[in-house]
């Protein structure tokens, strides 16, 4: 555990336990404001007050705290300074700023161009598009779960996906990017055996041309889960689908598809060893 | 008639000061209007916006952490040059010789945690109020773009202190450039298009093939100016859209 607390208490990690705890505290703070609006109703008729001194003391307030902990902060614990840095010895593990290290976490299971450029594009669009592809007109204002059910649910998985791996990849990613649990010391000649093999191996598959064939069956298969899921909406919710569009519908689809395939791809890798999906001469998923 | 009394009628005082503060309406509504930081305000406010577990004052503690950054950062510039001689003696120097430098040093480094921590707070805030929704769309997005801005932020001041940490957390983190598609030269379909170490998208951002005295600059340059100057002009977009929007959401009056 020695080594846990060591990690743990490195000032540059010391806020990422501060975020756990923050986001938990405000879920619970949001969650619990939508529970009781969602049972007793929100108040519609809400009056105005005066900026000053309603709001501004309260900006006076929240400024004064915030200096405060800032100063006791920077008083108490100082930012880290390694040695002068030196191209030719590289530290084991290296590891980026840790807002990062989801990214980093990702490159375990995805190549860098989707982990580092593909996925994080998809993210920053994703995040952009919320608006225009939420098209539910109820909740807007106040903190409601049973108006919105879908959109809180899918933007906490990413939200706290993105946290978790995080905490993942700063306290859990010891030399060489392997898992160490917190009981665990890091130790840097662990050797672990890659055993990985791509998923058509698993299925027999030996050959080179039909291993592509099937890996961008696999993929393409998921990612038409999305049109087989359209066609039961169309069915049942045909209203819905209307007012929704198709291109709308698409894009949340693969968007969608695309976010639950980091943790099917982590399912995959940790359980059954999968490296690759698909296997093609110019990229592998 | 009391000194303070004199001073006060003096041209000078009235000069400066227009208005007292007596708790009077006019008063409340000057006190905001006639104040030009505190004029980014409106003089009335819905109530639920002086309501601390329903705004969780998240996107001003963002703002105020972002001016603490400004300057503590413009102070830090004094003794910091951005070159491989000289920039890790330069923070060796801030931190042992100059007054109050691990003081500074260190708040910058703590505020520009906690920024990209509220950050998120204030888009989960946002969020699970509903509060994107038209007409406030727009807004979100510029929001996303600030977010981005305050993460490349923080990630090109992370290389400045020049020390082992710096360096390969920005070799870790600019390394995954070199996979970009089409665009770097081990990303699919790069070779094909002639990309090579030194000439793809990663030796763009470093201006080298390794993190080395060019990157430095580099991101001096980024950080120090060009972007805070972005983000800077995103936020007056963000603050003005606040308020054309009629000020923070609140429930319809019908549903």
């Amino acid at each position: 555990m020695e080594q846990f607390f060591h990690i743990l208490t490195r000032p540059d990690n010391i806020p990422i336990a501060g975020m756990l705890l923050l986001v938990l505290f405000y879920y619970w703070l949001g969650i619990s404001q939508a529970v009781k609006n969602d049972k007793y109703g929100v108040n519609r008729n809400i009056d105005k007050v005066h900026c000053w001194p309603y709001l501004t003391r309260i900006e006076f307030l929240a400024t004064l705290l915030i200096m405060v902990i800032l100063t006791v902060w920077s008083i108490t614990i100082d930012a880290p300074l390694e040695e002068l840095a030196n191209p030719s010895k590289t530290p084991n593990p290296a590891k980026a700023p840790w807002y990062f290290l989801g990214l980093q976490e990702m490159l375990v299971y995805f190549d860098p161009w989707i982990a580092g450029v593909v996925l994080p594009t998809f993210i920053i669009i994703g995040l952009m598009a919320i608006p225009y592809l939420d098209l539910n007109p109820k909740g807007t204002g106040y903190y409601s779960f049973r108006q919105r059910r879908a959109a809180i649910l899918i933007f906490s998985f990413g939200y706290l996906l993105w946290v978790a791996l995080i905490i993942i990849g700063t306290f859990f990613r010891g030399p060489g990017w392997y898992f160490f649990y917190p009981w665990e010391e890091w130790d840097v000649h662990r050797i672990v055996a890659i055993t990985n093999v791509d998923l058509p191996y698993l299925f027999g598959i030996r050959s080179y041309f039909w291993s592509s064939v099937f890996g961008g069956g696999v993929v393409l298969g998921y990612y038409s889960l999305g049109v087989f899921f359209y066609l039961y909406l169309k069915k049942k919710h045909a209203e819905l689908m209307k007012n929704l569009g198709l291109l709308r519908y698409v894009i949340i689809a693969f968007l969608f598809l695309t976010m639950t395939a980091l943790p099917m791809k982590m399912f995959l890798r940790i359980f059954f060893n999968i490296k690759y999906v698909w296997v093609t001469p110019w990229f592998n998923i | 008639m009391s000194t303070w009394e004199k001073i006060k009628r003096s041209q000078i005082y009235r000069s400066v000061f227009r208005h007292g503060y007596k708790d009077t309406k006019p008063n409340r509504m000057h006190q905001i209007v006639s104040n030009v930081f505190l004029h980014l305000h409106p003089t009335s406010v819905w109530r639920h916006a002086t309501d601390i577990r329903f705004t969780w004052g998240m996107g001003g503690i963002t703002f105020l952490l972002f001016i603490v950054l400004t300057v503590t950062g413009v102070i830090l510039m004094f003794y910091y040059r951005p070159t491989a001689e000289y920039a890790y003696a330069d923070i060796k120097y801030l931190e042992h010789d100059v007054p109050f430098g691990m003081f500074l040093r260190n708040m910058h480094r703590w505020a520009a945690h906690l920024m990209v921590i509220t950050v998120w707070l204030h888009m989960l805030r946002v969020f699970l109020t509903g509060s994107y929704k038209p007409p406030r769309e727009f807004n979100w997005v510029v929001g996303v773009m600030l977010l981005v801005l305050t993460l490349l932020l923080s990630f090109t001041g992370y290389l400045l202190p020049w020390d082992q940490l710096a360096m390969w957390a920005i070799t870790v983190g600019t390394n995954m450039a070199r996979a970009t598609p089409f665009l770097g030269h081990e990303g699919p379909f790069g070779t094909e298009l002639g990309m090579k170490a030194d000439n793809d998208i990663r030796f763009l951002l470093l201006g080298g093939t390794q993190v080395g005295p060019p990157a430095l600059l580099r991101f001096y340059v980024l950080h120090c100016i060009a972007l805070p100057l972005l983000a800077v002009a995103f936020m007056i977009v963000h603050f003005w859209r606040v308020r054309k929007d009629g000020g923070i959401s609140r429930p319809p009056e019908h549903e």
